[in-house]
């Protein structure tokens, strides 16, 4: 089946100069925007757009959009603030990068119309600090593109509505992806997640009410106001409104980011437009969403579509839409070992079970893999990742439990085996180099 | 030893500090710090924290606070490249791990240390970069180069000065 690529987000891709400003608005680019100054766009009528359109945010935790725009105190004294999330830096996933590299302007025109919608006149996209030699200087061009053009500003076009726009850089750290962490980062603080409540759309930035929304749901809804909520709602499935941009990266022909309709089989999105497992091999697992997903055999994800409910029924989560393709001869304990360093290495350390938990982890698959490892430190992995998860302030705890239960859960037998035979994988068995 | 802000370190810091309200200069903390470290090839000292700290108006802790949370901020003196190699989930199953032991046989250094001359900071990268679909990938002096070959990083690491 033939697939409509890039109808949203990488609209302008594949155009000549796809991120100035020319190439935006010959896209059709700012005709939302513009349509919101010349006052025939209420913030209300915007809302009930988004929530129409299903567009539920691609950062991770899949929350209705519109809904998360409806709970901003939007006529309350004072100063009201939108920030983006553009800390794109969950294991496997890359597609942010290419939307500031190559479609920047569409981001700028979202953020412009949500903070409008929200009653926020300031705004910054928090971007992460490896970004600072190429989206970051594209990012803050198309800014300047913006205001050069008049459409960013105190009373832009006679309109009365102000919005400023502003570039953060960061430095560095997993853990300012969460929208809390993130905006204490942003205040210039070490990155350490707030206890909520309060939500940030009460206390947020320096406490004021702010709202935290991803790159990519940011970067769509200038095209759902444009084509209107039905023509996005009817892109993908019930509950998964849109398009969605996959980053399909490990053992695949053409690994890349995508941007397809939600709701694509996994395995057309695999052999069609991937181009198969690398080098003809079977396919053993993949993690649909970022390395915090549960991880899915084969068999199951062969029968998956790609969007929120399909993969939720399936076991695990659409995430980030950062699908990593395993194929036969991946070591399943070597992976999990590696992103358990990495949970261990990003953890922010205020919690316990996690500072000391991802720890624990780390270091038992370690064991394992330097052939030292006992049966009973299979069920005391699963023991530890249990008592991490909602047990934290974060999600990252969560998301370090998950991978381990998940691995555990569908892999056991190459834990098991690796345990018996002193570190050896399941993959270097000598019956299967026979084979 | 104490040591002063450059002018241009000074700028680079006003033009941060005016996206922030007036009284919310510690917003500025993190891209202080970037050009500071930038401008001293690639790490900085307690006395590059303490000029911030004094040019913002702020506690030192503050700073450091900052400077020794972030991973791309070094506190102990490094080779002037930065070679960070992904090495995480992506990278890994696209040979990441050849490419460090590549590196690290060809520069006589282990993730994490410098060469003797003070020519490259081989980083021990945590992070995913964020290039996934161009793995393996690394970053040098935070210029990304993806689907390396053990031949191409050859190249790009001849190349720095």
């Amino acid at each position: 089946m033939a697939y409509e690529h890039n109808q949203v987000c990488f609209h302008t891709l594949g155009s000549d100069e796809s991120w100035t400003l020319a190439t935006y608005e010959k896209d059709d680019g700012y005709q939302s925007w513009r349509k919101v100054l010349a006052g025939e766009l209420s913030p209300e009528q915007i809302i009930e757009e988004v929530k129409a359109s299903g567009l539920r945010g691609r950062g991770g935790a899949g929350f209705p959009t519109g809904l998360k725009w409806s709970f901003m105190p939007r006529d309350a004294e004072g100063q009201k603030y939108l920030v983006c999330n553009s800390d794109e830096s969950e294991p496997g996933t890359c597609h942010d990068r290419d939307l500031l590299r190559y479609n920047p302007h569409a981001l700028v025109e979202g953020m412009a119309i949500a903070a409008y919608a929200m009653g926020a006149t300031v705004a910054y996209n928090y971007i992460r600090g490896e970004f600072l030699d190429e989206p970051v200087p594209r990012f803050e061009a198309a800014v300047k593109e913006a205001y050069e053009a008049g459409l960013l500003g105190n009373d832009i076009q006679g309109s009365g509505i102000d919005f400023d726009l502003y570039t953060f850089v960061g430095a560095g750290a997993y853990i300012c992806g969460e929208e809390t962490a993130l905006l204490e980062s942003l205040e210039g603080k070490q990155g350490r997640p707030r206890f909520k409540p309060p939500f940030p759309a009460n206390f947020g930035l320096y406490g004021k009410p702010t709202t935290i929304n991803n790159t990519q749901s940011l970067a769509s809804v200038p095209t759902i106001l444009r084509k209107g909520a039905a023509w996005f709602a009817a892109l993908g499935p019930e509950g998964s409104g849109g398009t969605a941009i996959f980053a399909v990266s490990g053992h695949v022909e053409k690994p890349g980011n995508y941007e397809l309709p939600m709701g694509i089989p996994f395995k057309d999105l695999l052999n069609d437009i991937c181009g198969g497992v690398l080098g003809g091999k079977k396919l053993k697992a993949v993690i649909p969403g970022g390395s915090s997903c549960k991880v899915l055999p084969a068999e199951v994800i062969m029968d998956c579509t790609m969007d929120f409910n399909s993969l939720q029924q399936a076991g695990s989560s659409f995430g980030t839409g950062a699908v990593i393709v395993m194929d036969e001869d991946t070591c399943m304990v070597k992976v999990l070992r590696r992103i358990a360093r990495f949970y261990m290495a990003e953890s922010c350390g205020q919690c316990t079970p996690c500072r000391e938990g991802t720890g624990w982890l780390y270091r038992m698959l370690t064991r394992i893999v330097e052939g030292k490892g006992e049966e009973a430190d299979l069920e005391k992995l699963v023991d530890v990742a249990n008592k991490i998860e909602g047990h934290t302030i974060c999600a990252l705890g969560d998301a370090a439990a998950w991978p381990v239960q998940s691995f555990l859960k569908h892999y056991i037998h190459e834990f098991e085996y690796m345990v018996r035979n002193n570190g050896r994988s399941i993959v270097d068995d000598p019956s299967r180099a026979a084979a | 030893m104490s040591y002063e802000l450059s002018a241009h370190v000074r700028d680079e810091i006003d033009h941060w500090r005016a996206r922030f309200p007036a009284d919310r200069q510690r917003s500025a903390v993190i891209s202080a710090l970037h050009a500071v470290q930038h401008e001293n090839k690639g790490f900085i000292t307690a006395e590059h924290m303490n000029a911030v700290a004094e040019y913002l108006d702020l506690p030192t802790i503050q700073v450091y606070e900052v400077g020794t949370f972030y991973s791309m901020f070094q506190t102990r003196e490094v080779g002037r490249n930065e070679v960070a190699i992904c090495t995480n989930i992506s990278c890994m199953l696209r040979g990441a791990e050849d490419i460090v032991e590549h590196v690290e046989a060809r520069l006589g250094v282990k993730l994490g240390e410098s060469t003797d001359d003070g020519r490259i900071f081989l980083k021990m990268e945590e992070e995913c970069i964020a290039a996934c679909c161009g793995a393996p990938a690394m970053m040098v002096n935070h210029k990304y180069h993806e689907n390396l070959s053990t031949q191409q990083v050859d190249e790009i690491l001849d190349g720095l000065e």
